[in-house]
């Protein structure tokens, strides 16, 4: 790996950071469109026309605010749990593929900061990291409504993680590879994943609505029992990094969705338009981005449309239902595969 | 090299800060830290699969168990009991025994030959697949049978006995 190679890399980390912010950003403006679309109401629409400067003016506010950290509190957790859920955050996309290569004059670029044989894995363990933040910062708020919102995170992740483990092991029995960039590269022309594993696509969906603490799963954050769930004590931009974080992994696994199960930069007819390879390449990139924003969207769409869970309803859904139906998923996968063989 | 002895030098530190922190919670986040130093260990070793396995399965799950029981039982230093002297002295002489043996044992040791892997790639998914499918077959298979007994075994602990409650 020579000095070209690592600063290309270093500019597409940045690239990809800047990316996530600026999607995260405009996340929380799009969820207050969407949600004022559904309700029937005009939405943000002061700042800028139609209210597309609204992010930046609620950014700034963020940072203005007073810094409180309460008195009682540990105060080097205080500040690590906020911390801890924005890095989680950001460290997820290193993995995903974007695209394919790009050929600018002789040098190869490949659009994926770093293709590990574990990919997979990789964001299954960033997930798994993602509740701490939630934990140390609900635990150091000494608010007990604050620990019960981080008490309830920490079961819901762990509970919803096996299922989403159990659907990605028959997931990797088709594809028969750990990594990302295999696995969008086999889906070229409509071998989608989603096409072969329906159910297993389901669960994971699901699973990924708990993790991200969306709603319906948004147990602790609920207003109506916790008043703010574990960010309670949090003010300023402390406050910011929790509530950006829920939206960079909202991004996040919606790209993680988009390349697992629908093709990542694949899209139909990709190689019979004629065009050059740099140009197809650029197109898949649009293509990923539709496909993240669709399901971006469908986060928005359920969260407007269905209600909280109850507490024990979360619960028997995730270890009565979810898990059963996805060790059921792998038996038949396997069963298929033998077949077919 | 002076990487691993970096990390070595951390994990140390962690460990000893795991039993010498006051408070539980901060222990159990030294433990995290403990954990996440051996997964660096593995990946310099690169043991890639074993590191992530390690990542996701005692920082990401155990622990976190841990830290939830720590935060519902609310330790605090009023409601823990103070031991009698007897039951200190008893732990001195338990933990000093124990040195002993295990200076004893290390000292009996050679100095190590360092092994040299036939593949070096032998932490990657596919060749650790292979080699535990095929030569560690029925290990791999009792060690499973193990993990479900033991899932058995707390399921029925954690049912409540019929008999007695009704």
């Amino acid at each position: 790996m020579g000095t070209t190679d690592i600063i290309v890399k270093l500019i597409l980390i940045v690239v990809i950071f800047l990316i996530s912010l600026v999607i995260a950003m405009y996340s929380t403006y799009a969820e207050r469109k969407i949600a004022a679309f559904f309700q029937d109401r005009l939405g943000p629409s002061r700042a800028g026309p139609f209210g597309i400067l609204q992010p930046v003016a609620d950014g700034t506010k963020m940072f203005l605010k007073e810094e409180i950290i309460p008195a009682n509190s540990s105060k080097f957790l205080f500040i690590v749990g906020p911390s801890l859920a924005i890095m989680t955050a950001c460290i997820g996309s290193a993995v995903i593929p974007w695209g394919q290569t790009l050929q600018i004059g002789t040098y190869v670029l490949d659009l994926q900061v770093t293709d590990i044989n574990v990919g997979i894995l990789y964001i299954f363990g960033v997930v798994s990291l993602g509740v701490y933040g939630v934990m140390i910062g609900g635990w150091a708020s000494n608010n007990k409504y604050s620990l019960l919102g981080a008490i309830r995170a920490a079961s819901q992740n762990i509970s919803y993680e096996i299922a989403m483990g159990l659907s990605i092991i028959a997931l990797l029995m088709t594809t028969g590879t750990l990594s990302l960039k295999e696995i969008a590269a086999q889906q070229h022309g409509w071998h989608w994943n989603v096409v072969y594993q329906p159910l297993g696509f389901l669960i994971f969906i699901i699973c990924a609505f708990a993790e991200t603490n969306r709603s319906p799963f948004d147990l602790p954050e609920c207003e109506t029992e916790l008043v703010g769930g574990y960010h309670t004590e949090y003010s300023s931009m402390k406050l910011g990094f929790y509530l950006f974080a829920e939206y960079i992994n909202m991004f996040i696994s919606s790209a993680v969705m988009a390349t697992l199960y629908f093709g990542g930069y694949n899209f139909p007819f990709m190689h019979s338009l004629g065009l050059s390879s740099n140009w197809v390449t650029i197109l898949g990139v649009i293509a990923l981005f539709a496909k993240i924003f669709f399901f971006i969207f469908f986060f928005m769409w359920v969260r407007w449309t269905i209600p909280r869970f109850r507490y024990d309803q979360l619960m028997d859904l995730g270890w009565k239902t979810l898990i059963p139906l996805a060790i059921a998923n792998i038996v038949l996968t396997g069963i298929v595969m033998t077949l077919l063989k | 090299m002076s990487i691993f002895y970096f990390i070595a030098f951390l994990t140390i530190l962690f460990a000893v800060l795991v039993i010498s922190a006051k408070n539980p919670v901060h222990s159990i986040l030294y433990l995290v830290l403990t954990f996440f130093t051996f997964t660096i260990q593995y990946i310099l070793l690169n043991a890639q699969f074993l590191a992530i396995v390690n990542f996701i399965v005692y920082m990401g799950a155990i622990l976190v168990l841990f830290l939830y029981t720590l935060m519902l039982i609310n330790l605090n230093k009023d409601s823990e009991p103070m031991k009698t002297n007897l039951v200190k002295i008893a732990a001195v002489l338990g933990g000093g025994c124990l040195m002993v043996v295990l200076v004893g044992a290390l000292k009996a040791l050679g100095v190590s030959q360092p092994v040299v892997l036939k593949n070096p790639d032998l932490g990657l998914v596919k060749n650790l697949g292979k080699v535990l499918f095929n030569e560690f077959l029925l290990p791999f298979e009792v060690s499973s049978l193990l993990l479900l007994s033991a899932m058995v075994g707390a399921v029925l602990l954690a049912t409540k006995d019929k008999k007695t409650t009704a």
